[in-house]
């Protein structure tokens, strides 16, 4: 029996049309995602708003801290600054997975496993697009309003730093919270990992206050926290003209070059998705 | 020649049975329907069939194409319309319709032509471009319907698409399918509506704990059973003697293929005959004896009829019977990727 359907979809084999379909299903989820996010903006508003009130009231609490006291002689502000744009860009990334969560939950995920999608990728590639999207629009308008606040604003070279290293950092998060929406049994257990991750990992990480402050088993824990890894390039980016390959980190094993932080990032971001990739291959299969 | 093949189909759920060698064979442009009580294996059957789940055992077959081993081709050829609508409350339906045409890759000219016919077809244009969040039941059941035709497929699936539906939502959707299986489109539903079946299947099978137990046209099948049934009287009180004379008068006429004395109801005769033209040779041989016909009463039987001698319980027993053991947990994280 010939078929139409089956005719094209023999004669559609061929490479090109191939990745003009995996375009349009991409585009088509991430389309999705963002119509969402336009008609119920609060996830972007919240999004921005909870960083903006640490960094006014945290900077506004530890604004008369004595002169010296912080690496350099920088003012708390600036410190500070620097980790909020990373635990801005990470609470965004951390929540990727609930949108996949609920679509598994409501049985939207059936409707696009149904489709003949080029491949299934498609569907983490689009919340990876638009979480990532999302992050970096939200981590901006904390850089602005930092910058309005008289913290600061990096050269063009640094802002190009702070994008790569906040992109690193979103890709390994979002890999770790869709590999989370895939193993978790629903959304309750999702937010619950999400609300108990969020806090001590920024606590413990350079973001609120530098390593020599710390106790030396707290020291150990922000040295190895991923989230100290993309916060003290950023700093650096911040502080004046760039150099990757002076010490940012005095840990306790060592000292960390920004170069050695952005190979951190990295390799992160790798081991997450080749770790997430088999779960993402069974899931969706 | 036929469209689908289910072979030997073999699922379970932990130490739960849910398919048990289930075979099926849909013929091309026919309008199948399975029918069965909840917990039968009808929704898992056809998530298999779907590619959402991968039988322990046998073999799924679409257009000459095996479902496993070329899932993506046969979810091409295939429109799957799941009972559980799953909408994007946030999209409007024209958004989501845009959004189904893209995941099954048509141009975007063909995509909005498409869903400009369907939204005509299935009368959805005073609200297709509200959201869907606004949606009753009914609404979203032919939205559904829309999105699984969207891409015009061979075979069109859908699992229970009218349950708990609005009488009007249940026409137009019936409706539709009668049309598209007079334009050729293969369809196959599930339903545990007995009438739903009657009126539209072509061929029907009878689902019962995960394997089919009667297989044909919804009349070959009633027909199997027995025939139409008659009741007779002679006389409004007839007696014993009398009753067995017409009795062995009518056990000869062709085509009466059983006839029981009904004591409890003034010795009326309870015949089980091939049809309607048996009735006639009937009169006349008892016009031979000088009898004359009473009363006649005649009706065909019922598909509950049928499912009742294929299960040995009624349709409405079986429900019952699984309604207490069901889990919608369980079987909402069955359905959970």
């Amino acid at each position: 029996m010939t078929s139409p359907a089956l005719g094209t979809s023999s004669s559609n084999s061929d490479k090109s049309s191939a990745i003009a379909e995996l375009l349009q299903e991409t585009f088509a989820l991430t389309r999705r995602l963002f119509l969402q996010l336009q008609r119920r903006p609060s996830t972007l508003v919240a999004g921005v708003l909870q960083p903006l009130i640490w960094l006014v009231l945290f900077g506004a609490l530890f604004s008369r801290a004595p002169e010296g006291l912080l690496p350099g002689g920088m003012s708390y502000g600036r410190f500070l600054g620097a980790g909020v744009i990373v635990f801005t860009a990470f609470s965004a990334a951390l929540n990727a997975g609930l949108p996949v969560m609920f679509d598994r939950e409501f049985g939207f995920l059936n409707r696009l496993l149904v489709a003949p999608l080029r491949s299934r990728s498609s569907i983490v590639l689009a919340s990876v697009i638009y979480i990532t999207t999302l992050s970096l629009v939200q981590s901006l308008a904390i850089m602005v309003t930092a910058s309005l606040l008289g913290y600061g604003w990096p050269g063009a070279a640094g802002l190009l730093l702070v994008m790569v290293t906040l992109l690193l950092l979103v890709f390994a998060v979002t890999a770790l919270s869709l590999g989370l929406a895939f193993a978790l049994p629903g959304h309750i257990e999702l937010i619950a990992v999400i609300f108990v991750a969020n806090l001590p990992l920024l606590f413990a990480s350079t973001a609120l206050a530098p390593l020599s402050f710390m106790p030396p088993w707290l020291g150990w824990l922000a040295s190895l926290n991923p989230l100290t890894f993309a916060i003290e390039p950023i700093r650096a980016a911040y502080a004046g003209p760039l150099d990757l390959s002076s010490v940012l980190l005095e840990a306790p094993y060592g000292s960390v070059t920004g170069t050695n932080c952005l190979l951190v990032l990295t390799l992160l971001t790798a081991a997450l998705f080749l770790l997430i990739r088999p779960l993402l291959n069974r899931k969706l299969a | 020649m036929s469209l689908l093949e289910l072979d030997q189909l073999e699922k379970s759920y932990g130490t739960v049975s849910a398919l048990s060698g289930l075979s099926l064979s849909v013929p091309s442009g026919c309008l199948y329907g399975l029918l069965g009580p909840n917990g039968a294996g009808k929704t898992t059957a056809l998530r298999i069939l779907a590619t959402l789940l991968a039988p322990d055992q046998g073999r799924v077959v679409v257009a000459g194409v095996d479902a496993l081993q070329e899932p993506r081709t046969v979810r091409q050829l295939m429109g799957y319309v799941a009972q559980e609508v799953a909408i994007d409350k946030i999209l409007t339906g024209r958004e989501l319709l845009a959004l189904q045409g893209d995941l099954y890759h048509l141009p975007r000219q063909d995509r909005n032509n498409r869903i400009d016919q369907l939204v005509d077809r299935m009368s959805m244009g005073d609200w297709i471009d509200r959201r869907c969040g606004t949606y009753s039941g009914g609404m979203r059941r032919r939205l559904d319907l829309a999105c699984g035709l969207l891409h015009q497929p061979q075979l069109l699936v859908l699992d229970e698409p009218t349950v708990g539906l609005d009488i009007e939502s249940r026409a137009v959707i019936w409706e539709v399918l009668r049309d598209l299986r007079d334009q050729g489109t293969t369809i196959l539903l599930s339903s545990h509506y007995l009438e739903e079946v009657e009126a539209l299947a072509d061929r029907m099978a009878i689902i019962d704990a995960g394997r089919v137990i009667a297989e044909g046209t919804p009349e070959v099948l009633k027909q199997q059973l027995g025939g139409d049934r008659v009741t007779l009287r002679v006389r409004e009180f007839s007696d014993q003697p009398e009753a067995e004379r017409v009795c062995q008068l009518l056990e000869v006429v062709d085509g009466v293929r059983r006839i029981v004395i009904n004591r409890a109801q003034g010795y009326s005769l309870n015949l089980v005959v091939d049809g309607e033209h048996v009735l006639a040779t009937m009169k006349q041989q008892l016009a031979s004896e000088a009898l004359e016909v009473f009363s006649l009463s005649q009706s065909r039987p019922s598909l509950d009829d049928v499912y009742l001698q294929a299960t040995g319980r009624t349709l409405m027993d079986a429900e019952l019977a699984v309604a207490g053991q069901r889990d919608p947990k369980q079987e909402r994280r069955q359905s959970m990727r």
